[in-house]
């Protein structure tokens, strides 16, 4: 043996522990990963952006005194009935099945306390969130599941789910575990097996089909509610074009971080776009059309924070949702149950296997005993407050960029921090009048 | 009878009209004329009414339809009766793909032959088609029953959960997961209700028929299945 | 993503009105296709004389004395018909060819719509109604023609991207759907020395087509092949000299119906297209099979 140090053990960048592990777990189980939550990867996001401010060029509002309002007005295009919401923070689709009946009424009691709107999922309405959402959304999606006209005619509008953002072009599978007796007979399937949604709606494919199906929501509501169109984060220009001339009141962006009750990782990590690269392309789409600000633009896929909110309308969105954040709020992944997650060989914080029904803090599950366990008046509070802290912040920030309304901010508002985030957003780089890709520039 | 021209007085009309009539039972016999492939035309009605359309219509008639009984006296564009929850719509003609598709409740009744994808997704209508249906028909059909007296295209029933598929003529490819199965009494009991109530007892006896249902080895993920997904 | 229409006659009698029941049956289709339209008209071949269709963004000046400078240029009279963006040039049959190339040269502006026998195309951006007026298509007689109302997808709303497409003598090709794998056919065709005026998809199918036919398959082998390499989604309608066909993919979820009497066959993306066509009412009226070609020639 020779008295030279040996050289240490080096991991791989490319066969990582993780991709290891991976390999291993394929190849003993012959099934890929499934799970719920959306891509876990870096990407570029809201963080490397910030905002200006004012100070000598631009003056600023006085915070808490003048006035600075954050209401929006959705489906002003067509329907006879728009909503208005107080604040520009919605609440995503997320079924009932995904999601326990509690947790849904906890999403309703929260988002009606604080102005806005729920959404329902690919499980039809519950009495839950119809009672207890001032403003409900009823999602219109390939599987049809609970679809009915009754529904269809209570909602106050209607969301045609095109594709979602953790998997645009693909379907679902609900597994097993997770078909109770009531989700069963609200999706007409027997209690226990996977549920498989399609990726293609039943009876119609492409823009030119889609206007003749909206035209038919829109004669089966008598024209009252707003129509919305809602799509993956794939090709946000064509789609969000395609969507208003199909005749959508709204269009509902959903880029890759946004979440899903389950699929496969390989889908979620790999496919779609992240929401800042397509924010910008489906508001040029909107400008090019002339209709920005006529048809609205909600988006999601990883918004956090009131600075999240503001950047996003500063890009030219109209609303955000959230989904994922939401959830948290209402205690999902909290580390006060880490001996639960521990026993499901997990830990708070990185929990994500949704699909499997057993969520220590009964959220999304189906089990009663689990969902017992959680408090939908208490759920509701947390989330008001969540969405009030998330307005407060949004506000602070406008305020601060001289506007007294949240949708007054602009792309001029901002610069990014990184050469990444000033090519896809379409913001200067820090210190500069870069913007990679376009010309001029200092 | 309340005569409606749709062409002079419009689908708008014509649908606002209908809708009015919930809960209502005074006004029942209603006939549109003009249709000319139109679409929408008499899409949400909730009243037990009878509705007969004069010509052919294009897509979704008859979508969601509750309760009324709507006759098309010619062919029907994509997607008749699209999630029906109940009543009866009978179509003289042949109808276009999607016909029945997700539909809740209530029959069907195709006179002459559906396209593709009849009865997709269907989860509780009961459909009958005097000729043939076309590919992918019943594709993820969930529950209910579909009666066909002709032949059946490529890939019956592919993803299929609970209905019921009969088909008396030939059936060209069945689809993933799809299978014969045997015929019990009860299956002729339905057959000889769907028949007689889809009119078309006079050309088929229930002996003639043969079943197609799940083999329900997608239900549960099994990779040994996987080329099948 | 469009609205497609055809109408292929048998009976002689229905020739003069074929501009008129193919106005009608594009307008209806106006929902499918706001964004452009366009129609290709086969009729009044001459013996020994061929058409050219060209299209002008400036036709006061590039159609000024075209005429006389085309003739100038191959030697041979040329007789010359302006609708509005577009022009028609009647040129000796053998001297199609050397008319194109002396074009490209003596209006390097203007583009070639069409050129064989007896095929016109006229398209432009703006309503289908809009579009038919202009170039007066309800007055054109012809055996048969084929039209398109066009909701752009991914490729710009421009006159060369409205269809028909043609790639070939007397050949188009209309389309709804849209193809999945366009980009890659289109740099094999480029490499087999087909040129391209736009990044429409359907540009690349009429393009295969036209390659394969000059590979020595007929139009019906043609579009067979098309089933084994074009990927997506897509009812193509095409037509050629005295020829009519249609083919769907093999997973048909877009919009076909056809309707045959001892008069016509009739093509349209949904059953009103073709309502006021006469007899219709006794008409064999059915959807095409995915999959599978379907050609009529006279």
């Amino acid at each position: 043996m020779s008295d030279f140090p040996h050289t240490p053990p080096r991991y791989s960048a490319t066969f990582t522990p993780a991709i290891n592990a991976e390999i291993r777990r394929a190849a003993a189980s012959g099934i890929y990963d499934i799970r719920g939550g959306g891509t876990k990867r870096h990407l570029p996001h809201f963080d490397d952006l910030l905002f200006l401010g004012a100070s000598i060029s631009r003056y600023p509002l006085e915070g808490y005194r003048e006035k600075c309002a954050t209401d929006v007005w959705l489906g002003t295009r067509f329907a006879k009935k728009p909503i208005h919401l107080d604040i520009p923070v919605t609440i995503a689709g997320m079924s009932f099945g995904a999601l326990s009946g509690p947790a849904k009424e906890a999403l309703g009691r929260g988002a009606s306390e604080a102005g806005t709107s729920t959404t329902t999922g690919d499980g039809g309405m519950t009495e839950e969130e119809r009672g207890h959402s001032k403003t409900l959304v009823y999602q219109y999606l390939p599987s049809r599941y609970g679809m009915n006209p009754d529904d269809l005619r209570r909602a106050d509008a209607i969301e045609v789910v095109v594709g979602q953002g953790a998997k645009p072009g693909g379907g679902g599978m609900l597994l097993g575990q997770k078909i109770s007796d009531r989700v069963a007979m609200m999706r007409n399937l027997p209690k226990g097996i996977d549920q498989r949604s399609a990726c293609r709606h039943p009876d119609w494919t492409g823009p030119d089909d889609l206007e003749i199906k909206i035209h038919e929501i829109r004669e089966i509501t008598d024209w009252e509610k707003p129509i919305y169109v809602k799509v993956g984060g794939a090709r946000p220009y064509y789609d969000t074009a395609l969507a208003v001339k199909a005749g959508a009141d709204v269009v509902v962006l959903d880029g890759m971080q946004g979440g899903t009750a389950a699929t496969q990782d390989v889908f979620i990590e790999h496919v779609g776009m992240p929401i800042l690269a397509c924010i910008p392309q489906a508001v040029k789409a909107l400008q090019d059309l002339g209709m920005h600000r006529k048809v609205q633009l909600i988006v999601s896929g990883g918004i956090r924070t009131g600075a999240d909110v503001a950047k996003a309308m500063a890009l030219g969105a109209d609303a955000v949702a959230i989904g994922t954040a939401a959830l948290v709020a209402l205690g999902d992944n909290d580390p006060n149950l880490e001996a639960e997650y521990q026993k499901l060989q997990t830990t708070a914080d990185a929990y994500d296997d949704w699909h499997e029904g057993k969520d220590p803090a009964g959220i999304t599950t189906q089990d009663p005993e689990l969902f017992k366990r959680f408090d939908p008046v208490l759920g509701g509070r947390r989330l008001k407050n969540y969405l009030k802290v998330m307005t407060l912040e949004a506000q602070t920030i406008a305020r601060a960029c001289g506007k007294n309304h949240l949708h007054n901010l602009e792309p001029e508002d901002l610069c990014s921090l990184t050469i990444e985030a000033a090519a896809m957003a379409g913001v200067p780089l820090a210190g500069t009048s870069w913007i990679p890709g376009r010309n001029g520039g200092f | 009878m309340q005569s409606f021209d749709l062409g002079k007085e419009g689908l708008r009309a014509l649908n606002s009209s209908l809708h009015a009539l919930k809960g209502q039972t005074n006004m029942t016999d209603w006939e549109v004329i003009n249709p000319k492939g139109a679409h929408a035309i008499a899409a949400g009605v909730d009243a037990p009414v009878d509705i007969t359309v004069r010509g052919s219509t294009g897509y979704y008639c008859a979508g969601m339809n509750k309760q009324a009984t709507i006759r098309i006296k010619g062919s029907a564009g994509p997607g008749v009766a699209e999630n029906m929850m109940s009543g009866t719509v009978i179509v003289d003609g042949d109808a276009s793909q999607y016909a029945g598709a997700t539909g809740r409740g209530g029959l069907l009744v195709i006179k002459g032959n559906a396209a593709s994808r009849c009865g997709i997704s269907m989860k509780g209508i009961d459909i009958v088609v005097h000729g043939n249906i076309g590919h992918m028909s019943c594709f993820m059909a969930q529950s209910g029953n579909i009666v066909v007296l002709g032949d059946a295209g490529d890939a019956l029933g592919d993803s299929l959960y609970e209905a019921r598929l009969f088909v008396r003529g030939s059936v060209k490819s069945l689809g993933a997961d799809c299978i014969e199965k045997e015929m019990r009494d009860e299956h002729y009991a339905i057959l000889e209700d769907l028949l007689r109530r889809g009119e078309a007892d006079h050309k088929a006896k229930p002996e003639e028929f043969r079943r197609y249902g799940s083999a329900r080895k997608l239900y549960n993920f099994n990779i040994d299945n996987a080329a099948a997904y | 993503m469009c609205g497609i229409v055809g109408l292929f006659l048998k009976d002689p009698k229905l020739e003069p009105k074929l501009g008129e029941l193919l106005t009608d049956m594009l307008i209806t289709m106006t929902d499918r296709g706001p964004d452009s339209a366009g129609i290709a008209i086969y009729g009044g071949a001459k013996d020994g004389l061929g058409k050219i269709t060209v299209q002008s963004a400036t036709p006061d000046q590039d159609f000024k004395n075209l005429d006389g400078d085309l003739h100038d240029a191959i030697g041979q009279p040329v007789a010359m018909l302006v609708k509005s963006t577009h022009a028609v040039l009647e040129v000796p049959l053998d001297q199609l060819d050397a008319a194109r190339s002396a074009l490209a040269h003596l209006r390097p502006g203007i583009k070639v719509m069409s050129a064989g026998d007896s095929i016109e195309i006229f398209k432009e951006v703006g309503l289908p109604k809009d579009v038919a007026a202009r170039f007066e298509v309800a007055k054109m007689q012809g055996t048969h023609g084929i039209g398109h109302t066009r909701m752009a997808t991914e490729s710009a709303v421009t006159t060369m991207g409205a269809h028909p497409f043609s790639t070939g003598p007397d050949q188009c090709l209309v389309h709804n759907g849209s193809l999945s794998n366009h980009n890659g056919l289109r740099r094999e065709l480029v490499r087999k020395g087909m040129t391209f005026e736009t990044q429409n998809d359907t540009e690349v199918a009429a393009a295969y087509v036209s390659q394969k036919l000059k590979e020595g398959e007929d139009l019906g082998k043609a579009l067979e092949s098309g089933l084994e390499d074009l990927d997506g989604f897509y009812t193509f309608v095409v037509g050629t000299k005295n020829g009519f066909g249609v083919v769907r993919d093999p997973i048909a979820c877009k919009p076909a119906v056809m309707a045959e009497t001892d008069e016509y066959v009739a093509f349209g993306s949904e059953y009103r297209a073709l309502v006021n066509l006469p007899g219709i009412e006794n008409a064999r009226v059915w959807e095409p099979e995915p999959a599978t070609v379907y050609f009529w020639e006279r």
